[in-house]
């Protein structure tokens, strides 16, 4: 009960970055003809942004459901370090039903809370869940219904809100980092030069192949040091 | 509601659970490799980037309403603004730029 409360105040400062952030997802889904229960119910049930972000622009373009699975293995791969150094701080004899529950809450605010913790419950991460999650999903529902309402003048310039929040994810890192500003500057290029001259590469393909090409070159010639990992983008 | 795209959102929150989950219960030795460690720290960096940038352009109005919300989100980043405030600021810019197109 103690952990939870804590849980739920650490939450408070990822509860208001999230409605932000899904505030402007449903803006964006918006945009790509989805409407208000779809967007609320992709919100609810897959709790990420870039996932869902490429997710809304692939669904948009019909894409094949072979190219969604595997668009949002390579997105969300992280998880699987997250969801591993978590699974190393939990107590061992951790019930199974607590470690499928923790599991829908491994994001990247949520893992990054939770690893401060020197003794990390299931019940400390149920309450940073309990007032993110709300934060996620009534900021996209938020979204997509002011998008709804708002003049075209007013929704152009929010359509932009969403490109702007991601790009302030990835530059800050970046910034000073010798290897993660060129491979930033790298991608957008490629993602360019694909879109413009071989258009008949699907989004789905493109984010695939150049997420798999330019991180296993990045890996290769430059491996990151331990630890420092798990400290993801998005 | 189309009940397609209801299934396309389950299928990616099941894939996504999955990856969540495995860590947590079946398998729970750590990755110790420094390849896949590395790799798997980049790609969302790769992804976003590719996500964010040529899409950026087509999501306003006007190319150059999105050009000038898109530099001054760089530049805020870089700046160190919080999300919030890069955010406004470059839907303010958005704004400002499509009152003179």
């Amino acid at each position: 009960m103690k952990d939870w409360k804590q849980g739920m105040k650490d939450g408070l400062p990822i509860m208001s970055g999230y409605f932000a952030v899904s505030f402007t997802f449903g803006i964006f889904a918006k945009q790509w003809g989805f409407n208000p229960f779809e967007a609320v119910f992709m919100s609810g049930t897959n709790l990420t942004s870039a996932g869902q972000f490429a997710g809304v622009t692939l669904i948009a373009a019909s894409a094949a459901v072979i190219e969604l699975i595997i668009a949002q293995i390579v997105i969300n791969s992280r998880y699987l370090l997250m969801s591993f150094a978590l699974s190393q701080r939990i107590d061992p004899d951790t019930p199974m039903l607590h470690r499928l529950l923790m599991a829908y809450g491994v994001t990247d605010e949520i893992f990054g809370a939770a690893v401060l913790q020197k003794r990390l419950t299931p019940a400390y991460i149920y309450g940073l869940m309990t007032v993110a999650v709300p934060g996620w999903v009534f900021g996209t529902l938020l979204g997509i219904v002011s998008g709804n309402i708002l003049p075209d003048r007013a929704v152009s310039a929010l359509s932009i809100a969403l490109y702007a929040m991601l790009t302030a994810v990835i530059i800050p890192p970046a910034k000073g980092n010798s290897v993660l500003m060129p491979v930033i500057i790298i991608s957008m290029f490629t993602s360019f030069m694909i879109s413009h001259f071989f258009t008949f590469v699907t989004p789905g393909i493109k984010i695939i192949l150049l997420s798999l090409v330019i991180s296993a070159l990045a890996a290769y010639f430059f491996p990151v040091k331990e630890g420092e990992a798990e400290q993801g983008g998005s | 509601m189309d009940l397609e795209v209801i299934f396309y959102i389950l299928v990616m929150a099941v894939v996504t659970y999955i990856i969540r989950v495995l860590p947590l219960t079946i398998f729970r030795k750590e990755i110790k490799n420094p390849f896949i460690r590395s790799f798997l720290f980049y790609v969302p960096f790769v992804t976003l980037s590719v996500m964010i940038f040529p899409a950026v352009l087509d999501a306003t109005a006007s190319v150059w309403s999105a050009l000038a919300g898109f530099v001054t989100a760089i530049l805020l980043a870089y700046a160190g603004g919080s999300l919030v405030t890069v955010s406004m600021t470059a839907c303010l810019a958005v704004f400002i730029v499509e009152m003179f197109l």
